[in-house]
């Protein structure tokens, strides 16, 4: 068996080609945030309290369009529910331990984290192998704090002829990379995309995000359904 | 609501959808339709940011003449289908949309 600190090491050199983008993502956070209007304390306060990239760009993209609280957090809620799957796709190698390393493994079950562990748990039987998404979900915690610092230090002088904000949306398209290969996520792309460009607008309280993100579920529990190809 | 409230409600949300399958669900309950069609999330749901993004402008407004987002997006999606890098998705659409504005 492989001590804790071997594993944790292992989780943090397995997690690091997947920080390389998390470094402008958090830097852009950091910069957009101070734009619209948050506090530096406030901007450090997301990143310590909420630790979740989409989550936190989400946010800021709804408050500065003017959305109300209860739309803010629902639409958090929505892009996060896809934790609801890590969680229960990592559970089973959870589920000896106690509550307390549940507590903190909750805090640290990020998509960069996820990807690699997950594979990872899979192969070895270790009962301590779960300090590998420890591992994994630490480093990830430094980067993005430290990112989201320099962020707020370097707002003001980040020149905002630089467009800094595509990054946003581009960020999200990396996310996607390998679901534009198969036929139904790109059909789901397509209708969510659509909804949320043509609903812009008319849908009510900004709630554009959920409504976009039901109508690209629905699609994709209806193609599932009729189509039976991987 | 002030902002630290808001904030601390978005990591309360956001805590628990980590949290609740990892210490309350056994994966038992967890049949392989549901986990087929919470594998489409990310799908479901990035797009609603990705599309607006680009093809709203700052005044609230639909835009798809002079937008150099539209082809910047276009080129990022096509080098990121062929290297499956998320390093290269990114850089490569920022650095044709800058030489889009800049340049052209």
């Amino acid at each position: 068996m492989n001590s804790n600190f071997k594993i944790f090491l292992k989780g943090i050199v397995d997690v690091s080609p997947l920080m390389i983008p998390v470094v402008p993502f958090g830097l852009i956070f950091g910069v957009l945030a101070i734009d619209i209007g948050f506090t530096p304390l406030e901007t450090m306060g997301m990143s310590l309290i909420v630790f979740g990239g989409a989550s936190q760009i989400v946010l800021l993209q709804l408050f500065s369009g003017g959305a109300s609280s209860l739309v803010i957090i629902s639409s958090v809620g929505a892009v996060n529910s896809r934790h609801l799957l890590y969680g229960a796709v990592v559970s089973e190698h959870l589920s000896d331990l106690k509550l307390i390393w549940k507590i903190i493994i909750s805090y640290f079950l990020i998509d960069q984290a996820f990807a690699i562990s997950n594979e990872y748990l899979k192969k070895n039987k270790d009962r301590n192998r779960y300090f590998h998404l420890v591992g994994g979900g630490a480093t990830c915690w430094v980067i993005w704090q430290s990112t989201t610092l320099l962020g707020i230090i370097l707002g003001a002088s980040i020149p905002e002829k630089l467009g800094l904000s595509f990054a946003v949306p581009l960020t999200f398209l990396a996310l996607l990379v390998n679901d534009f290969r198969k036929f139904i996520n790109v059909i789901v792309i397509i209708i969510s995309g659509t909804v949320a460009t043509l609903g812009y607008n008319y849908i009510p309280f900004k709630a554009y995000v959920i409504v976009a993100a039901l109508a690209g579920l629905f699609t994709a529990m209806i193609l599932t359904k009729t189509i039976k190809i991987k | 609501m002030s902002n630290w409230t808001l904030i601390i409600y978005c990591g309360l949300i956001t805590y628990l959808t980590r949290f609740t399958m990892i210490a309350l669900i056994k994966k038992e309950m967890f049949n392989d339709r549901i986990r087929e069609i919470l594998s489409f999330v990310p799908s479901a749901i990035f797009p609603a940011i990705i599309f607006p993004a680009i093809f709203i402008n700052e005044t609230g407004l639909f835009q798809i003449e002079e937008n150099p987002k539209i082809l910047a997006a276009i080129i990022a999606m096509v080098i990121g289908i062929l290297s499956r890098s998320i390093i290269a998705t990114i850089f490569s659409g920022l650095a044709s949309y800058w030489f889009l504005i800049f340049v052209v």
